[in-house]
């Protein structure tokens, strides 16, 4: 799994299912970050020289590669724009979030 | 053949202890009065006899960490230290019990500085009975030997998963020489299982490890703590019959009754001191005197329940203890009163309060303490400093 | 220990060749935050049996918010001061159970390592444990709300060094990290930016391989604690590089190496001023910070072997 994927999380309810101190599962994500964004990033193919500077900048490994452009993991992607920012052709665009 | 009898000083006892547990990593600073335990355990490294890797570290708060991020990849770590440097400590020290990580030391028992003193009294341990470690205090440098390895087995069961320290006096155990039965190493191995935990890191099953909690589940981790303490309880007891079964000597688990039954007067203490208040007792038995001593071994978990037990018919208590909490009284005594406080029993209660810095307590100020509690005229200061060497206002 | 020969030239990494594997994902750092960049690029190069440790500090904060685990490495929270220790426990304690073919690496952010982490780490690289030790700097202790730490750089503003009429925010200067680090003898030990990503993860894959301690300092930006706008993360920490503020060099076989000498440095007052930090500085203040870093520069070119 190259990006681990939200979990359902259901908070034990006893406490013999709580872990035996604290330590848990590698990679366990109760939780998305998507909701930090008021700009996404939106990728455009065309432009898109597939460089991958935007992939390796990212602080949040939310950039894709792709075969011919990257896109973006969107439930992590946090709206930084560092991306957007690194992007030698101007190929990604922040878009304010419609919610 | 090998000697299975040895004369040698409680740092050594240690070191031998430490050694038959089979610890994979040893990381420790050097103080007085630990140092002889951690040179031989160098010693035992140097030459093979015992194969484990020796850190070097460069404080004790190094010393805890390294033995915690062993202990996090599944390794059975050892450390050592004293006063000074165990509370340069403090910070892992609860760390590790919180992290679960089942690290054995040993402690020294020694004076904390201001005035500086390298000399025994129990203000260092007893100052971090909070810590979430089991404390256990032995009496001579065979028990010594023996809580070492009966240590691992307790520290690491799963159930209980907390770490343990072994406290033995500074300089009076340290530093004197005694004869030491040496347990044989295939009868440790059978006793002593290979440490397994789940509670490690591990390349099938990858772990995120001391992570951080929110009030919504903070509670839990430290209820989970504290439960684990009790489930000690029967552990200590069962490990140290078994310890009977297979070495023929027997510690009776949580704290020691020594002719309290139907004892009118009874003191309660712990460590060395315990070999003198043993004589005291015999001699005053022989007078015809009913008097006893309560032997506690563990501070943590609290034999609470031995403590009503054993006491429920005392007419007077003493507690006598190498340390005070200034502004009140013992902790040793806080904690005893507070288990008889529980009960219907109302027994004269006394903290006999000394021995810091290494002053010596001796059988004419024990023998002056049952008279004491003998006498128990009320009302009397709870808290008695038994050796002070001038006068006071008081 | 520390020869220097053991240095294999590994086969180079890059974006288009390294693993597509995330092992810092869905943290919770600040949006554009440089520690991930620098915690996330690292552990590309270092994969998939990495044993990480992280004291106290930004990256600890946000990677292991019980039931929320970022790492799918196996990953730990140290002590504060005590991250050099606890790496070096781990992997002495693999090594004694006989475990093969792991790499433990230490990260930890500036104030953990120069200041409170420091003796730990001396420690540490002294008894030759194996392991690579990544100081993110972010130059404050940004977890506790951005105050000064060893490696702040002078002028700065920061919550225990406030600008005023009296102070010009941080009246030090950083640390020598790097040269005290080498002053050990290490193996290994590195200047790097986020900014300058190639040149980070080249130095990452080299210590990698590394029998023993090895050492990177790597610049990353903070836009909370910096008052920069999330998306110039990058662009600072490759600005500060060609400004002369900080600079790319290694430690290599008891030499220091400058990989990176501008002919000519960049403005630092259009650097500097960019940043809410900075908003502050006066026109002496900018001699201050000029002359150091000229200072600097004259004895790293003197010395240290140029590119
Ligand atoms: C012994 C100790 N002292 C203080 C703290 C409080 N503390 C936690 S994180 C932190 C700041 C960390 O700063 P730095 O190492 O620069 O990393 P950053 O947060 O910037 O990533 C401090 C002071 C602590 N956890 N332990
Ligand atoms: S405060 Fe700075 S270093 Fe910390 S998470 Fe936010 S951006 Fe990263």
């Amino acid at each position: 799994m190259n990006r681990p994927v939200k979990q359902e999380y259901n908070r034990p309810t006893h406490i013999k299912d709580f872990p035996v101190g604290p330590q848990f599962d590698a990679g366990h994500l109760a939780d998305e970050n998507a909701g930090w964004r008021t700009f996404k990033p939106v990728v455009d193919a065309e432009k898109c020289i597939n460089c991958l500077i935007c992939y390796l900048v990212c602080p949040d490994g939310t950039i894709i590669k792709g075969e011919n452009h990257v896109s973006v993991a969107y439930d992590y992607c946090k709206g930084c724009g560092v991306c957007a920012n690194e992007c030698p052709k101007d190929a990604i665009s922040m878009v304010k979030e419609e919610r | 053949m090998k000697k299975n009898k040895l004369f040698i000083s409680g740092d050594e006892a240690i070191a031998i202890g430490a050694k038959l547990a089979r610890p994979h990593v040893i990381a420790a600073y050097t103080i007085t009065p630990q140092t002889i335990a951690v040179e031989r355990l160098s010693d035992m490294v140097e030459s093979g006899e015992l194969k484990a890797e020796y850190m070097h570290v460069e404080s004790e708060h190094s010393a805890i960490s390294a033995c915690m991020g062993a202990s996090a990849i599944g390794a059975r770590t050892f450390t050592a230290s004293s006063s000074q440097g165990l509370l340069y400590m403090a910070e892992g020290l609860h760390y590790c019990s919180g992290g679960r990580y089942p690290v054995v030391m040993m402690n020294a028992n020694r004076s904390v500085a201001l005035p500086w003193s390298i000399y025994g009294d129990q203000r260092d341990s007893l100052g971090l009975l909070d810590s979430g470690w089991i404390q256990v205090y032995v009496e001579d440098a065979q028990e010594a030997l023996d809580m070492m390895i009966q240590a691992y087995k307790i520290a690491e069961n799963p159930k209980v998963l907390t770490p343990m320290m072994v406290n033995i006096d500074g300089f009076i155990l340290t530093h004197t020489y005694e004869m030491v039965n040496i347990p044989e190493q295939e009868k440790v191995d059978a006793f002593l299982p290979p440490f397994e935990t789940v509670n490690k890191m591990s390349f099938e099953n990858p772990k995120n490890m001391g992570f951080s909690s929110q009030p919504i589940d903070n509670t839990e981790f430290k209820y989970q703590q504290d439960r684990a303490m009790f489930d000690a309880i029967p552990l200590i007891k069962e490990t140290d019959e078994e310890w009977a079964k297979t070495f023929g000597r027997r510690y009776h688990g949580m704290v020691e009754n020594y002719k309290c039954d139907n004892a009118d007067y009874i003191i309660v203490t712990l460590g060395s001191v315990c070999g003198t208040t043993r004589i005291i007792v015999d001699e005053l038995r022989e007078q015809g005197l009913k008097v006893g001593m309560l032997k506690i071994r563990y501070m943590r978990p609290f034999p609470e329940k031995e403590i009503q037990e054993i006491t429920a018919n005392a007419k007077a208590i003493g507690v006598l203890e190498k340390n005070i909490s200034f502004g009140y009284e013992g902790t040793v005594f806080t904690n005893v009163n507070s288990s008889i406080s529980k009960t219907k029993a109302r027994p004269f209660m006394k903290n006999f309060v000394g021995g810091f810095g290494g002053r010596d307590i001796t059988k004419q100020e024990i023998r002056q303490m049952f008279a004491t509690l003998k006498e128990q005229t009320e009302p009397s200061k709870t808290v008695e400093y038994f050796n002070l060497n001038v006068a006071t206002d008081e | 220990m520390n020869s220097p020969d053991t240095i294999l030239a590994p086969k180079r990494i890059t974006a288009k060749n390294m693993t597509e594997k995330e092992f810092f994902y869905g943290h919770k750092a600040c949006a554009g935050c440089g520690g991930s960049v620098a915690v996330r690029l690292a552990l590309k190069v270092t994969g998939e049996r990495t044993l990480a440790a992280f004291p106290a500090g930004c990256m600890a904060a946000v990677g292991f918010i019980y039931p929320q685990m970022a790492f799918q490495n196996n990953a730990i929270i140290t002590t504060f001061p005590g991250v050099a220790s606890m790496a070096s426990g781990i992997s002495v304690g693999a090594k004694a159970l006989g475990l093969k073919d792991y790499k433990t690496v230490a990260f930890a952010g500036d104030g953990g390592t120069a200041d409170i982490g420091l003796q730990a780490l001396s420690g540490m690289i002294d008894r030759g444990d194996d392991l690579m030790y990544i100081c993110y700097d972010n130059e404050a202790y940004m977890n506790t709300g951005i105050q000064k730490s060893g490696l702040t750089p002078y002028g700065t503003q920061t919550t225990t060094t406030p600008a005023g009429k009296n102070l010009p925010g941080t009246k030090t200067h950083k640390k020598n990290l790097f040269e005290i680090i080498a002053a050990h003898d290490i193996a290994y030990a590195a200047t790097a930016s986020i900014g300058y990503p190639q040149d980070y993860i080249n130095k990452v894959n080299k210590a990698k391989q590394i029998k023993g301690p090895s050492f990177i300092h790597v610049y990353a930006s903070c836009p909370t604690g910096w008052g920069t706008p999330t998306n110039t993360t990058i662009e600072i920490a490759k600005e500060v590089v060609d400004t002369g503020l900080f600079f790319l060099a290694e430690y290599e076989n008891g030499e220091f190496k400058l990989n990176k000498n501008p002919k000519e440095f960049k403005s630092i007052k259009n650097h500097l001023s960019k940043q809410g930090r900075f908003k502050h500085l006066t026109d002496n203040d900018y001699d201050i910070i000029t002359k150091q870093r000229d200072m600097k520069w004259e004895r790293m070119r003197k010395f240290w072997t140029l590119p």
